[in-house]
Parts: C-alpha cells; sequence; structure tokens
C-alpha cells in the first residue's frame, strides 16, 4: 500500500492517533495528535530528549522548528484530498519565547490553498495561546509541475 | 582547528544526543557537524525520507556552534528567526551534513547561515538563513 493509500485509509477511519505511527520522528519527538471538531490538532509532550539547553532548561528550537513542520503537515494531510503527500518547501520560524519543559501546543492555519502549493501560518504555545513560544509560515508542495 | 571543549557541548545537549549530532571539522567563523541516518528521524515511512524537522534540528545547532566559534567563547545565545528552504529530500539511508558560518556579529545579533547536504556542499539539500540574539551570559560549563 502507498503512504497516500495508507492515510485515505486512516482518514476514512478517523483513526488520528495512527498517522503518528506512520512518521517515526513525530514518535521520537512525542507528538501526539487529537481532534478538535473537525481539524486534527498536534501537542508535543514534554520529554527530557527534547532539552537543547539544559541550564535554563529549555526546549530545542530544533524540535520546535519540526513539531511545527510535522504539525503543518498533518493539518494539510486532514484537509485536503491527498493526491501525493505534501512535501515542504521552505519554512520560516520566529521564535518568541523559550521553550518550557512541559507540553506544547500547535494551531495551524491554512492561508492559501492553491492546486500546486499551500501556504500554512502556525503558532506554538504552552501555558498561554496569547504568549506563543514560536510562529512560523511554510509553503507546501501539493502536486508538481508535468516536465516541459 | 581543534574542536573546542565548549564547542563540543552543543552536541551533548540532551536532544543532540537524541539525534546523534556530531561535529566534524571547524573552520573560524564556521563548523560542519553530520547528523547519522536513523530510522528514529524519518518522516516517511514508506519511502524512509529524513523529516525536515529533524534537518532544521541539525541546522539550528550548527547555527549556534558556528557563532560560539566565531565568537570564541562560550556566551550563550537564542535563535530570534531561522529560514530553511528544503531544495529537495535527501536519498534514505544518507548521512546528512551541515555546514555554517556565521558571517557578522553585533553585540546583539549574531547573522548566520548554513547548508545542509549529502555528499557535495555545492548541491545542497536545504539551506537556512538565521538571526540570533546574543545574551550576556556564558553557558555554564557542566
Amino acid at each position: 500500500m502507498s503512504l497516500v493509500e495508507k492515510i485515505n485509509d486512516i482518514k476514512l477511519h478517523h483513526d488520528y492517533e495512527a498517522i503518528v505511527e506512520l512518521i517515526p520522528y513525530a514518535q521520537t519527538i512525542g507528538v501526539e495528535t487529537s481532534m478538535v471538531g473537525e481539524s486534527i490538532v498536534s501537542s508535543l509532550r514534554f520529554m527530557e530528549s527534547n532539552i537543547g539547553n539544559p541550564a535554563i532548561p529549555a526546549l530545542h528550537g530544533g524540535v520546535i522548528a519540526g513539531f511545527m513542520e510535522n504539525a503543518a503537515l498533518l493539518h494539510l494531510i486532514w484537509e485536503i484530498e491527498l493526491v501525493n503527500i505534501p512535501k515542504i518547501i521552505d519554512v520560516s520560524i520566529d521564535y518568541l519565547r523559550p521553550g518550557q519543559p512541559s507540553t506544547t501546543y500547535s494551531k495551524c492555519d491554512t492561508i492559501r490553498l492553491g492546486s500546486r502549493v499551500a501556504l500554512c501560518n502556525i503558532i506554538a504555545w504552552q501555558e498561554d495561546i496569547t504568549k506563543p513560544i514560536a510562529q512560523a509560515r511554510g509553503h507546501f508542495l501539493l502536486s508538481e509541475n508535468r516536465p516541459i | 582547528m581543534d574542536i573546542t571543549p565548549y564547542l563540543e557541548k552543543v552536541c551533548q545537549t540532551p536532544h543532540a544526543i537524541k539525534l546523534n549530532l556530531k561535529l566534524v571539522s571547524v573552520g573560524e567563523q564556521a563548523v560542519t557537524l553530520t547528523l547519522p541516518y536513523s530510522k528514529e528521524i524519518v518522516g516517511d515511512s514508506i519511502n524512509n525520507y529524513i523529516h525536515g524537522g529533524a534537518v532544521s534540528t541539525a541546522i539550528d545547532t550548527a547555527c549556534g556552534a558556528a557563532i560560539l566559534q566565531a565568537q570564541s567563547n562560550l556566551r550563550a545565545m537564542a535563535t530570534l528567526d531561522l529560514r530553511i528552504d528544503h531544495v529537495r529530500p535527501a536519498d534514505s539511508g544518507v548521512d546528512i551534513n551541515v555546514y555554517a558560518d556565521c558571517y557578522h556579529l553585533t553585540h546583539t545579533i549574531a547573522f548566520v547561515r548554513a547548508s545542509a547536504y549529502t555528499d557535495d556542499v555545492k548541491a545542497p539539500i536545504a539551506t537556512a538563513v538565521g538571526t540570533f540574539m546574543r545574551s550576556n551570559k556564558q553557558f555554564p560549563i557542566t
């Protein structure tokens, strides 16, 4: 079964937790998913192995980036009729506060959904959604041009 | 040029250990580190491509190390922003190298750029630019 077929099967059965099992990296950093209304929402449980600065201690900036990229990917996978797995083109992250050793949440909005490219905005927060620890925007490739 | 003990520290944080990041070479204001391929960082369990997030972590870490190298001390820093272009996926099963260069320092800000590649630095899988805030404190040596 191809990855797209597998994901479409998961979507059909609304088995949103199974999707993380297809992404080993998401399991490595502790991504969990839940449904809020019709949307899939990712959270990141705290793990000692996600610490990047033991002195504060704070989460590794790369973990926060990876979590947000992954959150956008899951958001798109859930939102759109899949032909291909969306591929990340670029991501730009602004770090606003240190990531504390606690659960991190994310919210993703699709700013523009084209036929080939989607643009997403993602925020990540911990205790207080009005005090995000990072914001990001990224483009995802949905389908390629045929060679000219 | 030798890899100094304080530079080693960036590969000894819990998450760097988890991803098994290793510094391989250093220049005056630049470093190269390796992100070894492992099943744990795969983003697509059918094609076994490395997840973009793991590449981001390697880039962020390399940038931090390049800043330490450029300033020749353990002065702490925090990522302000990082922009990453994922040029193409890396072949499955292959280690990724990241070259990061801190090309300018002000009292408050460090400017960095980085390139992730497998065999050839001129054929990157990802490129990045970023800025970091420089702290007045030193990273504690533990």
